[in-house]
């Protein structure tokens, strides 16, 4: 055993220190049995990447899992790896480069949101939070990524679903359940999830246009097309400074269509896109790998948006509905770029009152999507929902809920009052 | 089966007339004659005829009859198309069948969001169809497609042959529409991605019938890939085609569809559907890409390089469309093929690590011989799903007993090396006293538990994907007798 080791199984059940550090699963499975015991809630915490998001609740202890890290199996030829639910993203991704394999879902680096610099996390809180990255239409969030799990329900009993072979049908897919369930449902252990290989390359269509109607044309046709593009944005004229790329022929507004595959493929897959898309020469560059890379982490881990001290929603609506919702907040003070071809909207917010998030919140609704605040005044996140969710489901997520958390103390609060 | 409500039975002709008051009386099937056909699903070794059939038109009339039923307590068995190999829409004697039957409409085409409206009770083929003359096509395919429905396939969270690349049901479904049994309408998901809160489609897909009535399926659809280019190789060894398809993968290549034949079945096929198979090889491998001429191209070499480096004894590549179906001909007569080797056979359904592939084959080598029956070997390569068939003789009582022996020793080998009991076809009936082969008592109780959340009464499709007393007794599988299915028409593969 070694010093650390020691010194944690000995302090890691003390109720007395306001942060728990479990090192083994069986002291994660002691502290839940203890807090279920005692009712004493809990706030789940990794790496403190993304803890920000969601209600502000009342825990009494933290049980931070960051110590629980580490790759537990990992097999490239059957497409999975098993960690632990503390590791680092960054570890994982850095292991499935050697193999040239990658997760394809894109997980967001929320790191320079919040902080101006890279945190992205750990896997469990990835996979809780579920948000994708730009390949999101194309490959699925993160939900479609894991395959199985071990956790930890709210009265510590050990429990599992899913395996590691992508075809399985065994019982109910508590897999899709948990994703996204913000850590309030069951404290993730351990993960096996699907890996894909890293496409051999990756080039980028850029076309200059300053019209939002106009690039959610292209994009619409992009996505329908052939081609199959595995990413499309659009950021208006605002953040022109954000991307100097010495492949980019235009200043300005910029629709951005990524195209991965065999070399040979992508470069006459991108030619056919822009004869598809009817551009002249003049109207479109090609950002080569590197500087292609380069343009989707931007945009996976909203770096325009790198320690900004305004709100930001996350929007999704259906992509017919984009152009009518964005004419809805013409009076807003807002800036915003689309993601996932345009169906995904981040709004930038420079004022921000009870009164406009409803405002927005009713646009969205009426528009058939959702919102969720990424990032808000401290003294708005009291009163403020965080996320939508209308009386039926609420009825329905209080019975899951109780379900696996009868005493509610896994993250009480923090994505709804009272669940 | 739970145990049957003999009140429910008494008030048999109360219940007739209360349901008829909610729907057409027309839709109320209670005669014999009428419900005789409802009485089993594709595992048709299992037969119960249910206390009567109904026939909803509207999604307020599913509310109604689940409500009224809820109140009654009075069990639910809901049915699409019933086309489902493990039972799950068995009826029990004291149950209503929910049969879906007219929600067969297609409610709108978006090709600008991507996706497709529709009843549940629209066949999946249907969807493709309704689609594919502006280029599009819905990507799940089971072999059933031509009759299996869309609803049916949410329940079961069905695959296909493509699920390595485009995924199963659950990651192509966008949003449903759900009765739960109280009577509460409600809508998971829609057209906007990812909706939040928990993922209630997520969990819905997949659950065979257990939580909720689908009365709306919103899919998405693909463009129809221009080029789909296979290859046809034969391995001297199970161990050398294993390695290969071990190979394409880490190699970076995601084929669209990769599938393997052992020579039994190679053999079989090969002699029933004249497909031209090589017969000397131990093992035949269909490999599939779509894309781009070029990327389709790129993919393809790479497969050849990587097959003679693994000793390859033959390979083809399609030099069309047509010679690229004459090698799935084979492959798709699998099962009637296997049906004139012997009088019967059951068809398994488990799922393995791809790199078990050839331990798993060498156990059912072992397994054949101690049981003393013959089986051949179809591998869905490209996502670990393996269906070996058993061939035995129904009308000899020890046969069967002991085909059904060596079925369950299989999917328990399989949840051994890290596989799952069932890949594609669902628990039902079939595969329920095995789940504690895949579970224990809490994973189960935790099941149980949201079970219990969305159905207190436990109404809904009772019976179904539980064990009901903890036992791993070797239950039924697909069932086929002198080569007739329950549907003889569709393909299974």
């Amino acid at each position: 055993m070694s010093m650390e080791e020691k010194q944690n199984s000995q302090t890691f059940l003390d109720f007395n220190q306001s942060v728990l550090k479990p090192i083994t699963r069986e002291q994660i499975s002691e502290i839940i049995k203890e807090s279920y015991k005692k009712s004493i809630p809990l706030e789940i915490n990794g790496l403190n990447s993304k803890n920000k998001i969601g209600r502000n609740f009342q825990a009494e202890k933290t049980l931070d899992l960051s110590k629980y890290s580490g790759i537990i199996e990992y097999k490239p030829e059957e497409l999975y790896i098993k960690v632990k639910a503390g590791t680092p993203i960054e570890l994982i991704e850095k292991e499935l480069d050697k193999n040239n394999q990658q997760l394809a879902f894109e997980p967001t680096d929320f790191g320079y949101l919040f902080s101006g610099k890279s945190n992205s996390g750990t896997i469990g809180g990835v996979v809780s939070c579920n948000f994708a990255g730009p390949r999101r239409f194309k490959v699925g969030s993160a939900r479609d990524h894991l395959l199985g799990f071990q956790g930890i329900n709210g009265k510590g009993e050990t429990i599992k679903s899913g395996g590691t072979v992508v075809k399985n049908v065994t019982g109910y897919d508590l897999c899709k359940l948990l994703s996204g369930s913000f850590g309030t449902l069951t404290v993730l252990t351990e993960l096996s999830v699907k890996v894909l290989p890293k496409p051999e390359t990756s080039k980028t269509l850029i076309i200059n246009n300053p019209h939002v109607k106009t690039a959610l044309e292209y994009l619409g046709k992009s996505l329908s097309s052939s081609i199959d593009p595995s990413g499309g944005v659009f950021y208006p004229d605002s953040f022109e400074k954000h991307f100097s790329f010495n492949d980019l022929i235009h200043k300005g507004a910029l629709t951005g269509i990524r195209v991965e595959g065999p070399t040979n493929s992508v470069d006459q897959r991108i030619k056919r896109l822009s004869k598809e898309l009817d551009l002249l020469e003049n109207e479109y560059s090609v950002l080569n790998v590197e500087q292609s890379n380069i343009f989707w982490k931007k945009t996976k881990n909203l770096e325009v948006f790198s320690n900004t001290e305004k709100n930001l929603l996350r929007v999704v609506v259906p992509v017919s509905e984009t152009l009518n919702f964005l004419q809805k907040l013409k009076n807003v003070d807002l800036s915003y770029f689309l993601d996932w071809g345009g169906s995904l909207i981040w709004l930038e917010l420079n004022d921000i009152s009870i009164k406009i998030l409803n405002e927005i919140k009713d646009i969205t609704k009426d528009h058939n999507g959702y919102f969720t605040i990424i990032k808000v005044e401290e003294d708005m996140k009291a009163s403020a929902d965080i996320f939508t969710i209308d009386p039926i489901k609420y009825k329905i997520s209080e019975k899951i809920k109780k379900s696996f958390d009868p005493k509610r103390i896994f993250n009480p609060g923090k994505m709804y009052t009272g669940i | 089966m739970p145990k049957v409500d003999n009140s429910i039975l008494s008030k048999r002709d109360q219940i007739v007339s209360d349901v008829e008051k909610i729907v057409d009386p027309k839709n109320v099937l209670s005669h014999i004659d009428e419900i005789k056909p409802y009485e089993t699903d594709a595992l048709a070794a299992y037969k119960q005829v249910p206390l009567m059939v109904v026939l909803p038109e509207t999604v307020k009339e599913v509310s109604k009859i689940l409500k009224y039923c809820n109140e009654n307590k009075i069990k639910v068995v809901p049915r699409g198309a019933g086309t489902g190999l493990s039972g799950g829409s068995l009826p029990l004697q004291d149950c209503i069948l929910l049969a879906m039957g007219k929600f067969n409409k297609v409610l709108e085409l978006d090709f600008e969001n991507r996706c497709v409206v529709t009843q549940p009770c629209v066949t999946n083929l249907a969807i493709t169809q309704a689609v594919q003359d502006k280029g599009f096509y819905y990507a799940p395919d089971p072999s059933s497609q031509i009759a299996c429905s869309i609803g049916g396939n949410v329940a079961e969270n069905s695959g296909g042959v493509h699920s390595l690349k485009y995924g199963a049901t659950t990651n192509n479904l966008l949003g449903i529409e759900v009765v739960l049994m109280d009577g509460t309408i409600t809508r998971f998901g829609g057209k906007a991605m990812d909706a939040e809160g928990y993922d209630f489609l997520g969990l819905m897909t997949g659950s065979e019938g257990l939580l909720g009535v689908i009365t709306e399926v919103t899919v998405k659809i693909l463009k129809t890939p221009e080029v789909v280019k296979a290859a046809l190789v034969g391995f001297p060894t199970i161990e050398d085609a294993g390695n290969c398809v071990a190979e394409i993968i880490a190699g970076g290549c995601i084929p669209a569809g990769m599938e393997i034949m052992d020579k039994a079945l190679t053999k079989a096929t090969n002699d029933y559907s004249k497909a031209g198979y090589p017969t000397d090889a131990e093992a035949m491998m269909i490999v599939e890409f779509d894309g781009t001429e070029h990327e389709v191209e790129a993919y393809i070499e790479k497969v050849k390089k990587i097959s003679e480096k693994n000793n390859s004894s033959s390979l083809k590549i399609s030099k069309s469309n047509e010679e690229r179906l004459k090698f799935w001909a084979g492959r798709k007569a699998a099962f009637p093929a296997c049906g004139v080797l012997a009088p019967d056979y059951m068809c398994m359904d488990g799922s393995i690590p791809r790199g078990k592939l050839a331990e798993v084959l060498k156990e059912i080598t072992r397994l054949s011989k101690k049981y003393d029956l013959p089986v051949a070997n179809a591998f869905h390569a490209g996502d670990g799903n393996l269906h070996p068939l058993i061939m035995f003789d129904a009308n000899n009582k020890e046969s069967l007993k002991k085909c059904e022996e060596f079925g369950a020793d299989i999917l328990k080998y399989c949840v051994k090396v890290g596989g799952a009991l069932t890949g594609e076809h669902g628990v039902g009936i079939e595969k329920r006293e095995l789940m504690c082969e895949a579970f224990n008592d809490k994973d189960i109780q935790q099941q149980l538990t949201i079970k219990v959340a969305l159905d207190p009464n436990s109404l809904l499709n009772p019976g179904k994907v539980y064990p009901i007393l903890r036992k791993c007794a070797e239950e039924g599988r697909v069932h086929v007798h002198g080569g007739k299915t329950k549907f003889p028409d569709i393909p299974r593969f």
